[in-house]
């Protein structure tokens, strides 16, 4: 799409929404949020970003390879946090009995396993988003 | 003046669930779409669970709309 | 006919779910069968257990982290789906297509 308002306002909007994205991320145990939101937000920002832009400038910013590698290391992430639990004699995704440091209640980082979990389904969520609509509206 | 605004919320909601249905062309029953999900967004936050109205609002208002669009730009408008 | 013996179940259907809707408890009541000891200990341990202010975050990533698990699974099995139909899927049809207007001409 070729409009100089549209490519302004997005050029303008873009920092914003994915500073949005990485504080309800970061303050998933914090405040109401988390990874499911806090991704979605993150992603719709690129896919803003390629509506406006195209296709070809988007994948310029990040590409669908590094795209589908972010997808699955958010899952072999929250796989290898949990398994962390078993070696440490615990069961699967303990997260205190683990002995992840569980900081002061109320700080960034603190609580352990649960701002390392609420990253990764972050990153998961926005790059499922991201190879979604690239997916969809990829021409032939 | 809550009450109020919670019933006049849930007579869009069915307003919009049955303008969806009835509507023959999809591009218009998608925008219908999305703003049931505006909506029921507000209506989570009533319910007192902003988390979920946060998830609302982004994936249901705005990621469905713009997939749901995609896939009409792919296939034909008209139902 | 038709029409009126499914207007007749549709309107004791709507009698049903209204006099059900009427009967539930409020928002937030203390005789919400929801509100049993699990929400108790939930509200009461939560911080001491995972030292995270928000409860919700503490149930889904810690108390019930499997099942977060799972609905990450969901995910990916849905973005599966959407590339095998959409990128592979594509070109072998495009083949198949080919085939089918030859085969044609040939009949032709």
């Amino acid at each position: 799409m070729d409009d100089l308002i549209v490519k302004t306002i997005t050029r303008l909007i873009v920092p914003f929404i994915q500073l949005y994205g990485i504080f309800i991320i970061l303050h998933g145990h914090l405040s109401p949020g988390g990874g499911f939101s806090g991704g979605a937000i993150l992603g719709a920002s690129i896919v803003l970003y390629s509506l406006s832009f195209g296709l070809e400038k988007a994948s310029k910013k990040l590409s669908h390879e590094a795209s589908s590698i972010i997808e699955s290391a958010g899952i072999l992430w929250y796989i290898a946090l949990g398994l962390v639990g078993i070696f440490m004699g615990g069961y699967f995704l303990t997260n205190r009995a683990a002995g992840f440091p569980m900081g002061e209640a109320g700080a960034v980082i603190s609580s352990g396993m649960i701002a390392l979990i609420t990253l990764g389904i972050g990153a998961k969520v926005a790059s499922t988003m991201i190879t979604l609509f690239h997916t969809i509206i990829k021409e032939d | 003046m809550m009450q109020l605004l919670n019933v006049i919320l849930v007579i869009f909601l069915v307003v919009c669930a049955i303008a969806v249905e009835r509507t023959k062309d999809l591009l218009g029953a998608v925008i219908i779409f999305g703003s049931y999900s505006l909506i029921m967004a507000v209506l989570w936050l009533l319910l007192r669970a902003p988390d979920i109205a946060l998830t609302e609002a982004a994936i249901g208002a705005g990621v469905t709309t713009i997939l749901f669009i995609g896939v009409i730009s792919r296939t034909r408008r008209m139902e | 006919m038709k029409k009126i013996f499914f207007m007749i179940v549709l309107a004791g259907l709507l009698i049903l779910l209204v006099t059900s809707v009427m009967e539930m408890p409020g928002i937030g009541s203390i005789d919400n069968p929801a509100y049993n000891e699990v929400t108790r200990y939930y509200v009461e341990n939560a911080i001491t257990d995972s030292n995270a202010p928000n409860i919700i975050a503490s149930i889904i990533t810690d108390y019930r982290a499997f099942d977060t698990l799972g609905e990450t699974t969901v995910l990916f099995t849905s973005i599966a789906a959407v590339i095998s139909v959409l990128s592979l899927g594509h070109h072998h049809g495009h083949k198949n297509h080919n085939s089918e207007e030859k085969v044609e001409k040939q009949h032709g």
